[in-house]
């Protein structure tokens, strides 16, 4: 990748276990919960990272967890990171102010398969904060266009005040060669938009599926919903691309934390091909 | 020099009647009528009498419940391709929701006691008729149930007050 040559070897991950420090230069508050922060490497080295990757971002005195990165690969000076406040660690992320110095340990994780997808039509499908993974991958394909078939982003909100990076759906909406459909669970009476599950957006794609490749980038319970709509449209398995969570510590496969069957999470994953781990889903100890 | 279109081509055209039988098809044919909403328009009201059932043949059709104190909220959109209005089919027959065109709407009415007199004395006619209704309200009772989880899992924020 061009973006990733523009970094040298040195900006990569020298010791994957030490930190390197970045302030905060901009905090975006996207949607009630949601904030974006805009960080910029005190050491000035770019961070060259792929779609799908993440970070374990430490606040200081705070605590470290696992962040996926919402920017573009192809600005590797500028690392962006979505953050839903759902915990003891996150709920201080969002009162951290611009100015403020944190850790950024990675980038670790298998990608998006971005190459697999070349030649294919590409729907992605996601919903709520689920959107801030995808975003780099999104970019990426549309950045590349040329090389993809029919683009198509089924996103699914709660409500219609709540729609994250809404901005950048009705840019990527605007363009003649991108579809996006967008469902909200409720709305008001006399909304014109669609209401209903994620579902319903993938519904009314116009894929081929049988040369369609999906990211999907959903809470693991509703996952193999969106992969089931999906094979009633023509995707098979083996061409649905998901991301899990785990509870992350180490990033580089060693701690066990986030052990999934067979693998670690953090190293081979967080992004996987749907056959390759169906059987695992209703493994319900996992 | 405009074609018209016979009701019988316009409803076989609609995936609810993918394969029906020829005789079948002039049976419910008999019972149908074009209709037309404009946007905000109410297609039926929660409580009245299901005297009808609907298939969308264009256009975006919003699900809605009143709530008290505020207005109502869409629950779900249905649009070209869809039915909706299965309230004809089971005692009270009367609507549980409101319905309402989210746009302009094209829809084939079937007049629900004009069915339900065939379906009575023809039970192929009404085995049919089941046979297509029975996989959709299915199919919908699961969604709604997977949307329970959604909303479960992602739970939606309070609607805005009156707007």
């Amino acid at each position: 990748m061009d973006a990733l040559n523009a970094v040298t070897a040195a900006d990569l991950i020298a010791d994957p276990m030490l930190p390197r420090q970045f302030r905060i230069a901009q905090v975006t508050r996207e949607v009630p919960g949601v904030f974006t922060w805009t960080l910029k490497s005190l050491d000035r080295r770019g961070f060259g990272f792929q779609p799908g990757q993440f970070n374990m971002v430490w606040l200081p005195g705070v605590g470290e967890i696992p962040l996926s990165i919402s920017g573009d690969c192809r600005e590797p000076y500028t690392l962006v990171h979505t953050i839903r406040a759902v915990g003891p660690v996150t709920n201080m992320m969002q009162q951290a102010r611009p100015g403020t110095v944190v850790g950024v340990r990675g980038p670790f994780g298998r990608p998006w398969p971005i190459e697999a997808a070349v030649g294919c039509d590409v729907i992605f499908v996601t919903s709520t904060v689920g959107l801030a993974p995808l975003r780099p991958l999104i970019v990426e394909v549309l950045h590349r266009r040329d090389d993809f078939g029919k683009v198509v982003i089924c996103y699914g909100s709660r409500g219609t005040e709540d729609i994250l990076f809404e901005a950048d759906l009705h840019e990527w909406r605007a363009r003649f060669d991108t579809n996006v459909h967008v469902t909200v669970h409720a709305a008001h009476s006399g909304y014109r938009g669609r209401v209903g599950g994620v579902a319903a957006a993938i519904n009314i794609a116009r894929i081929d599926g049988a040369a369609t490749q999906a990211f999907v980038c959903r809470s693991e319970a509703l996952t193999r919903q969106a992969v089931a709509t999906l094979g009633e449209r023509g995707v098979t398995g083996d061409r649905v691309w998901v991301t899990l969570e785990r509870s992350m510590k180490c990033g580089i496969g060693l701690c066990g934390h986030c052990q999934f069957g067979p693998s670690f999470m953090c190293k081979d994953g967080p992004i996987y091909r749907f056959d390759q781990i169906e059987a695992l889903y209703s493994v319900r100890e996992l | 020099m405009v074609q018209v279109v016979g009701l019988e081509a316009t409803l076989a055209a609609h995936p609810f009647a993918h394969d029906l039988d020829a005789g079948v098809l002039e049976l419910i044919v008999g019972c149908c009528s074009n209709a037309v909403y404009k946007p905000g328009a109410y297609i039926f009201r929660e409580a009245e009498a299901a005297q009808k059932f609907y298939l969308i043949r264009h256009g975006l059709v919003s699900l809605e419940i009143h709530v008290p104190q505020t207005a109502p909220i869409v629950v779900e959109t249905l649009e070209e391709g869809e039915i909706f209005g299965w309230s004809w089919l089971v005692p009270p027959y009367r609507w549980s929701n409101d319905a309402r065109a989210a746009e302009q709407v094209r829809l084939i009415e079937i007049d629900a006691a004009c069915l339900r007199g065939k379906m009575e004395a023809d039970r192929a006619l009404g085995y049919e008729i089941y046979k297509r209704f029975v996989p959709i309200m299915g199919k919908r009772l699961a969604t709604t149930r997977l949307r329970l989880v959604e909303l479960a899992m992602e739970p939606a924020p309070p609607p805005p007050k009156h707007r």
